[in-house]
């Protein structure tokens, strides 16, 4: 147990040492997006009735933060330890890859959380949010950062440098979670696109995670929990195959 | 009593590449212990294998009896590694870096132990310096600190010296022989033999992943019996009789076998017979560095 908390605390630490990079720039990014899309659209979307398109628009920039951030916490904090070369003082220590495994997915979320916090206190300067229901809210925040958690530490473990890193950042985190619904409903789509729409999952963790904000969603949030849920389970278990098996960490 | 470090019939494969081929090896509780051999050997897989850094493509690797895939966390916590490369995580202190560590091999409060390391490595006045801030010496004070909190009775270092100044070399030897003496075992991976053939009991020679020579070090010296006369003449020319002796001649100094001291005075009696007048004379002892030499020539 003291081993994991001492590398969940590490791990806390090491983002904590560097928070303008690691929680202010992140928050800086989603309020330039929300100034400049409410702007744009204020006055020419309604996507819910009684919801203002900037209300609208946060739970899905909150989301998205959170999901980048928890993404973004493991990854580089496993390829900045495997290229530096310390990952070697935990791998020679007693830690058990389950341990190592929740370390790391717990700072990962702490990360994404702490993030999207951040952006909700900031946009509630800009526009009122409503909470309808808290628990949707909660749940869909801790399933989807854990997901995002799980593919960070998968995209840490497997490269083998920084460009490879970006790569799966800018060519499929970033589409994945712009792509999912974060700045329209998908009933705006084109059907076609409505229909791709619905094989992403992070549509639904935005989907159900705006559903707790105003009681109305595009899918039934038990729905999108009943994805989200499975996509963790599976993730969680490739990620823990992977440390027990030490892919690319011992040879 | 379980050898400190067991290794049976030890393989690993990269690719193509064979790193071992088969090494058996036991090292006892207490040795002070030395892995030679050249750059690409198999020195840093065999560590590596025991620390659970690489898995093995065959045979089996224990610490104080812990099997290191089996019981990896026993023979973990059995072992402390000074690693070859110089890493450090540079978002840390000396400190934090040593409680980290402390942290996870399970040690909760562990302040009175690091500052006792911090003071016999000499790093006390820097505990609060960022690592990054620190010199290249220093940080590999901080390596064998590391290799250390958890206090194990194994510890292996891996070319602890490289690039490592004079007054380093000595600090780190001195603490490393008392906890020697106190009971830990030690292997040790150098370049530098001098150091090996003070400090060690016993050596194994590796090459090209097998173990080409295993014994005791003042063995291994004496199957090297023969000692060594260097001669510088006048006039510099040497006595054609002496000429079997000849070992090797460089910018006019004539190296001469001797199988011991005894043959010094025929030879001397021989060169003044032959008029030739002795203008530097020397005999050394073989040392390590020759056995390797010829070990590893002999070992092809």
């Amino acid at each position: 147990m003291t081993g994991f908390l001492t590398l969940f605390h590490k791990e806390i630490l090491r983002f904590r040492k560097v928070m303008l990079q690691t929680v202010g720039a992140p928050i800086l990014t989603a309020l330039l997006y929300l100034l400049i899309f409410s702007h744009v659209l204020e006055a020419h979307v309604q996507v819910y009735p009684g919801v203002s398109y900037t209300a609208f628009l946060m739970p899905g920039l909150i989301m998205m933060s959170v999901l980048q951030n928890a993404f973004a916490n493991g990854s580089s904090s496993l390829i900045q330890s495997k290229i530096s070369g310390n990952i070697v003082f935990f791998l020679l220590a007693p830690l058990s890859y389950l341990e190592f495994f929740l370390a790391y997915l717990f700072a990962a979320m702490v990360r994404g959380l702490v993030v999207g916090l951040g952006v909700a206190v900031v946009g509630a300067f800009f526009t009122e949010l409503r909470i309808e229901h808290p628990l949707w809210i909660l749940a869909f925040a801790l399933a989807s950062s854990a997901v995002f958690g799980c593919v960070g530490i998968i995209a840490g473990i497997w490269a083998e440098k920084f460009d490879q890193l970006a790569g799966v950042q800018n060519f499929a985190i970033v589409p994945l979670t712009f792509l999912s619904g974060v700045f329209y409903s998908i009933h705006s789509l084109p059907a076609f696109w409505q229909a791709v729409s619905h094989y992403n999952p992070v549509f639904y963790m935005i989907d159900g995670f705006r559903y707790g904000f105003f009681g109305v969603s595009d899918v039934d949030p038990w729905h999108a929990l009943a994805v989200v849920l499975p996509c963790l389970a599976v993730l969680a278990g490739a990620t823990l195959h992977l440390l027990g098996a030490g892919y690319k960490l011992r040879h | 009593m379980a050898a400190a470090i067991r290794v049976r019939d030890l393989a690993k494969r990269f690719g193509l590449l064979e790193a071992l081929r088969g090494v058996d090896l036991e090292i006892g509780q207490g040795e002070f212990f030395a892995l030679l051999g050249p750059n690409g050997a198999g020195k840093t897989t065999l560590i590596s294998i025991l620390a659970g850094l690489v898995r093995a493509s065959a045979g089996e690797a224990s610490v104080m009896g812990y099997d290191v895939v089996r019981q990896y966390r026993e023979a973990r916590r059995a072992l402390g590694v000074v690693p070859q490369e110089l890493v450090f995580d540079p978002f840390f202190t000396v400190r934090e870096t040593l409680r980290f560590q402390s942290g996870y091999f399970g040690i909760r409060d562990n302040e009175a132990w690091i500052d006792a390391l911090l003071h016999h490595l000499g790093l006390a006045d820097k505990a609060d310096t960022n690592m990054r801030r620190l010199s290249g010496g220093m940080k590999r004070r901080v390596l064998v600190a590391q290799a250390l909190v958890h206090r194990p009775p194994v510890i292996i270092l891996d070319e602890p010296t490289a690039g490592v100044d004079v007054e380093l070399r000595q600090t780190l030897w001195g603490f490393i022989q008392d906890l020697n003496r106190e009971g830990h075992t030690i292997l040790l991976t150098t370049h530098y033999l001098e150091e090996a053939e003070q400090l060690c009991e016993r050596v194994a020679m590796l090459k090209d992943g097998r173990i080409v020579a295993l014994d005791r070090t003042e063995n291994l010296l004496r199957g090297e019996a023969e000692h060594r006369l260097e001669l510088r003449l006048s006039p510099p020319a040497l006595p054609e009789s002496l000429r079997p002796r000849l070992l090797q001649e460089e910018d006019g100094v004539f190296h001469l076998r001797l199988a011991d001291y005894g043959e010094l005075e025929p030879v001397l009696a021989e060169l003044r017979r032959c008029g030739a007048r002795v203008e530097g004379l020397c005999v050394s002892q073989p040392d390590l560095e020759e056995v390797f030499v010829r070990i590893m020539r002999g070992a092809a």
